[in-house]
Order: C-alpha cells, then structure tokens, then sequence
C-alpha cells in the first residue's frame, strides 16, 4: 500500500518536474532575444495588471468637484479628469475588456484561417478556386469603413459578438500564408510517407501538417489580436458601437469629446490611454520575436 | 507568333479569330481585368443586401419617419422615401436589384436624407479627390522613404545607424495611426504650440479658388500636412523593414556578385540590380496598404476635421444616412479595387517574369 502510493507521488512530481522543466526551457528560449522577451514581460505584466489589478484598486467612481484635472501626484499617478477621479484606476479597470474582445476575435480568425487555408492548399482545384476568390474579395474590401457600417448591429455592451464581428473579417491575409505552407509541407517526404502508410487525410493535416505551422499560427494569432485592438478601440473612439463600461478605448473617446486635448492640464487624461494602448500594441509585436524561437526549431542556431 | 499575324489580319478566318481570342483570355492584363469586375460586382451586391439586413430597415424606418412627423399616406411616405434612396419599394427584392444596377451604371447613387436634394454623386464628387490626394501622397511618400532607408539599413547592417532604425520602425509600425494623429495633435498642436491646428482644418482656406497657382497649391498642403504626416509617420517603418529585408536576401544573389565581377559602378548595382529586385515584394504589400490606409483616412480624417470622403462616411454612419453611407462606402472600396489593379499593372511591368509566364505567383 505505502509503497505503491509513494510511487504514485514520485510519479506526479515527475510529471510536475516535467512541466516545470518544460516551462524553463521555454523561457530559456524566449530569453535568447532580449526585445522579444522584454515584450513578453511588457504583455504578462499588462494582462496580469488587467485581469487581476480590479480586485485590489477599486474603481474611483466618486465626482470631486475640487479635484478637477490634477497633476500626477504619488497619490494619483496619471493625475485626475475632469470628475476629479483617479485616471490611474480607469486604466488598471479599462484593459480588460479590450483585451477579451483582442482574444476572441484573434481566436477566430486563426480557426477560419488555418481551417480554410489548409484545406484550400491541401485539396487544390475548384475548392482551392472558391476559397481564394472569397479570400480575395475580403481582402480587398477596405476592413475598418466596412466595420464602421457593420457597427449598427453591435448591441449595448455586447463584447463578444464585437469580438466574433472583427475575428470574421480579419483572416484572409492569414489564410494565404496558411495556404502557401500547406502548397510546400504538401510535397515534402513526411507527407509522402504518411500518404504510403495511408493514415487518413485528418492524419496528415492535424498530426504533420499544422503542427509544421504552429510558427505561422501562433505569430498571426498574435498579430491578428493586435488588429482586433486597434479596429476596436477606433470604433469606440469615433462612438460608433455603444459600450459604456470603462475601457481603454471609451477613455481616449470621453477625452476627445470633452475637449481634453486642448488644454494643457488635462493632457493626462488623454495621454494615460494612448500609451497605453501603444504600449500594449508594441509588446504583442515584440514577443512574437520570441516566438518564433520557441515554436520554430530551425531558427535555434545557438543549439 | 503574335507578330506573324498581324501581318495577315483580315485573311484569317475563324481559326486564328479564335487564337487571338485565347492570346488574349491567357493574358494577364485581361484576367486582372476580370478579376476587378468580378469583385466589383460582389462588393455592389454585398453592400444593396447589407443595408437591407440593417437592423430597422432604414428604408421602412424613414417611411414610419414621414408618417409620424409629415402626416403623409403610406403611399405618398412610401413614393418619397423610394425618390430618396432611388428604390421601387413596390418591386419585389430581386427586381429592386436589378434597378439598384442599373442606377449605379448611369452613376446614380441616391439622394441625402438629411440634406434632401442633393445628389450622393455630388457628395462624392465634393469631397473623394481631397482623400485621394492625401493618402495617394502619404503613400507615394512613404513608399520612397521608407524604401531609400532600408536600402541603407541593409547595406549598413550590425551598424548602430542600422540598429536605431530598426528600433524606430518597429515603433512606428506598431502604433496604431488614429494615436499617432492625436499625438500629432495634443504635442505639436496643444503642448508646444508648434502648428495652428485650429486653421488647418477642413481641405483649403476660405475664399481660396482652385487653380494652379502657387498660392493654391501651397494652401491645400498646409491642410493637408498633419493628415499626410501620420500616414507617413505610420507607414513608412513597415515599408522600411521590408525593404531591408529583401535587400539583404537581394545582396547574396549571384546577379549582383557578376555585377561586381564585371566591374560595374556600384551606384548602378545598387539601382539597377539590388534595388529594382528588392522592392518587387514591396509592391505585393502594396495591395493589402492601399486597402490599409484607406480605411484608417476614415479615423485620420476625424480626428484633423479633414474634408474628405473617409470623414463622410462616418458622419453618415453616425446621423443613419443610409444612401450617403451606402455610395461613400462603395466609392472607397472601388478606389482600392482600382488601385490594386494599378499595383498589379505596375508590378507586370517591373518583373516581366509574370508577363512571359501567364501564372502569379
């Protein structure tokens, strides 16, 4: 009995070495490009302050009339606006929902893209025609005036039918760089043997030939999160889809239509925003340098 | 081939009617040319069915506007709001379809509902060539910069010139251009007082009359600077690290090792050989930043209260005028179709490998 629960114990510490090893590992890897991994820390350090930041500095909801367009100050580090309220916690507040909807739509773009995209390169004739065709005439179509007219269906607050909204229209680019690896992986030898064996044709797409891709994936998820960003926060910049609640995007928007920009006391309340945003925009782009040495082997030289 | 007949032209009969007619269905001109049309005619119909789908039909809704506010009959609210958006409501959807193709063939676009009376086409026509010639110049300007610096990039490699470029692009590729413009705003404008953003408003001065003086053409670039500063400003780096990117894979060709071997200047290698092959990747981006910039001037133009169509269509989408909204969104995505094509013809022309060879890609 003991002995085989001390088995049992060393086992799941095993397993637990395992994954710890493999995270080092992992990091190791990202650490070998020093902007990526700097980006990597800059995007754990937002999400973690987003998602986690609320539960310990409240929103400052309270209007003090006294306290208008402070300068930043230890005790409001970004400053007041234009209630008196602390800018600093409307953006710990503010990031969550920009990022949730960044993630759904990246989500669904990658899922159509590398669907469709593997599926197109992989067949080949009249599907591979009527993928590209509709691929083509997406792309074309100028994406943020079509969602500027397509913004009359969003709902009050609805997150994530934004979210699926801009993930719909967000995969072509991504779809014929899917399209062009599968043309290439299709003729290499490890397909061709797996043709041989005759494993299927769900066999070779999702055991050789995505994983062969991951590279391509995972930076254009990255990517496309960081196009949902920016088509979203410049809806809800221009006012065009009805969302309240305190959020990166509605911050720049209230600033803009009272005039924030213009004077030069409040220029913290317009900026708090911007940066962040920035900021937030330049780190997914910088870590998806080390990305690329994590999930493509080849490019590990110094191995 | 093509030369032998058209020596004999008129002698030819059916069987070389019928070369002819595969030359020129093989051609990459015509089948551009097809594939324009083709993608006009969806995004045409895309657009008739998606203002139909809208929530509230606007077409019913203007009718229910006119019933309640005019005390009109159904069937004179119904007349008037057919004269606005230039639909027969009586037709069945498929006819109504038809007739929205032909209006847009004869160039007739509707009627604003919030300015009756005036055409969409005048609208258009209003305010389209002030977008065209700002982002048309951001682009151009962009384009040459960008590509002069990664040329320089490339060739300076592991220098600490190379290095901050590389730093710069990728900043100002990453930030988003509506930021950049009311960055643009709030330190050169409000902070430092560096530009009177006030008067750079809207696309030329009062009382200016256009012609092709100095003066005229001086005013509608002091309006139109901060506009075509921020699509550089967010332009250019992508362009530069693309550049260098394939000047660097352009430098280790064996064309340019020859080139060298024979002795030629390198001012003219760096031209003729490097250059020329290394912006041809520079032109299949070119497509999907036409379609890019076109719809951030949308934003861009917001934010400067530039006059141009991008402005239109979203105070259009904001005041629910649906036929203003309906042409503007038509006419910008027409004028990127149009300039893809332009971008192919150009690109055919710089690498004749794609003539010669009928395929892409």
């Amino acid at each position: 009995m003991s002995n085989s629960s001390l088995a049992a114990s060393s086992r799941t510490s095993g397993l637990l070495g395992q994954i710890w090893g493999s995270i080092r590992t992992t990091l190791r890897l990202m650490s070998y490009n020093r902007v990526g991994f700097i980006g990597f820390i800059m995007v754990l350090l937002i999400v973690g302050l987003s998602f986690i930041g609320p539960e310990f500095i409240p929103l400052d909801t309270k209007t003090k009339v006294d306290q208008i367009y402070l300068p930043p100050s230890w005790e409001h580090p970004f400053g007041t606006d234009h209630q008196g309220r602390d800018i600093f916690s409307q953006i710990v507040h503010g990031g969550k929902d920009v990022i949730y909807v960044g993630v759904v739509a990246a989500v669904l773009s990658t899922l159509i893209a590398v669907t469709f995209g593997t599926l197109s390169g992989f067949s080949g004739g009249w599907v591979d025609t009527v993928i590209m065709t509709i691929t083509d005439i997406v792309l074309t179509i100028p994406r943020f005036p079509l969602l500027a007219v397509l913004a009359a269906f969003v709902t009050l607050n609805n997150l994530a039918f934004l979210g699926l909204l801009l993930g719909a229209l967000s995969w072509p680019t991504l779809l014929r760089a899917v399209r062009s690896q599968a043309l290439s992986l299709k003729e290499r030898d490890f397909v061709e043997a797996a043709r041989a064996l005759d494993l299927g044709t769900s066999h070779i797409i999702f055991r050789e030939i995505v994983p062969n891709m991951m590279t391509y994936i995972v930076i254009s998820f990255t990517l496309s999160m960081t196009a949902a960003v920016y088509a979203q926060v410049g809806l809800v910049f221009l006012g065009l889809v009805p969302i309240s609640a305190s959020n990166w995007g509605v911050m720049i928007n209230l600033a803009w239509v009272r005039g924030a920009i213009f004077y030069k006391d409040s220029l913290w309340y317009i900026m708090a925003p911007v940066l962040a945003i920035a900021l937030f925009q330049l780190s997914v782009i910088t870590l998806t340098r080390s990305l690329e040495l994590v999930f493509n082997p080849r490019l590990r030289s110094g191995e | 081939m093509a030369t032998a007949e058209l020596t004999q032209p008129a002698a030819a009969g059916p069987g070389s009617l019928r070369k002819w007619a595969t030359i020129i269905v093989r051609s990459y001109l015509f089948r551009k040319l097809l594939k324009t049309a083709f993608t006009v005619f969806a995004v045409t119909t895309i657009i008739f069915f998606l203002i139909r789908l809208l929530p509230g039909n606007p077409v019913e809704q203007y009718v229910n506007f006119l019933l309640v506010n005019y005390g009109l009959t159904y069937h004179e609210a119904l007349d008037q709001a057919a004269a606005l958006f230039s639909i027969d409501l009586d037709q069945p959807l498929a006819l109504q379809y038809v007739q929205y193709l032909g209006n847009l063939l004869r160039g007739d676009l509707g009627t604003s509902i919030l300015s009756p009376g005036t055409e969409v086409s005048a609208i258009i026509k209003r305010f389209l060539p002030w977008t065209l010639f700002s982002v048309g110049t951001g682009l151009i300007v962009s384009f040459i910069i960008g590509m002069a610096l990664g040329l320089l990039m490339a060739y300076r490699r592991e220098s600490p010139l190379d290095h901050v470029l590389t730093v710069l692009a990728s900043i100002l590729s990453s930030v988003p251009d509506y930021l950049v413009g009311i960055m643009l705003i709030v330190w050169l404008g409000v902070q430092w007082k560096l530009v009177p953003i006030a008067q750079m408003r809207g696309s030329m001065s009062p009382g200016m009359q256009p012609n092709l003086s100095f003066a005229f053409i001086k005013d509608i670039f002091f309006h139109a600077a901060l506009p075509i500063a921020t699509y550089i400003l967010t332009r250019v780096g992508t362009w530069m690290l693309s550049m260098k990117s394939s000047t660097i894979a352009a430098l280790e060709e064996d064309y340019v090792t020859v080139a060298r071997a024979r002795g030629l200047k390198d001012s003219r290698i760096t031209t003729a050989y490097v250059g020329r092959n290394a912006s041809l990747p520079l032109f299949t981006q070119f497509a999907i930043t036409v379609g890019f910039i076109m719809g951030g001037s949308v934003l861009i133009e917001s934010i400067f209260q530039y006059q141009g169509i991008g402005r239109i269509l979203i105070d259009s989408v904001q005041q629910r005028d649906y036929p203003v909204m309906q042409g503007v969104f038509l006419i910008i995505t027409l004028a990127v179709v149009f300039a893809n094509f332009f971008a192919d013809i150009l690109y055919s022309w710089l690498d004749p490998r794609i003539k010669l060879g009928g395929q892409e890609e």
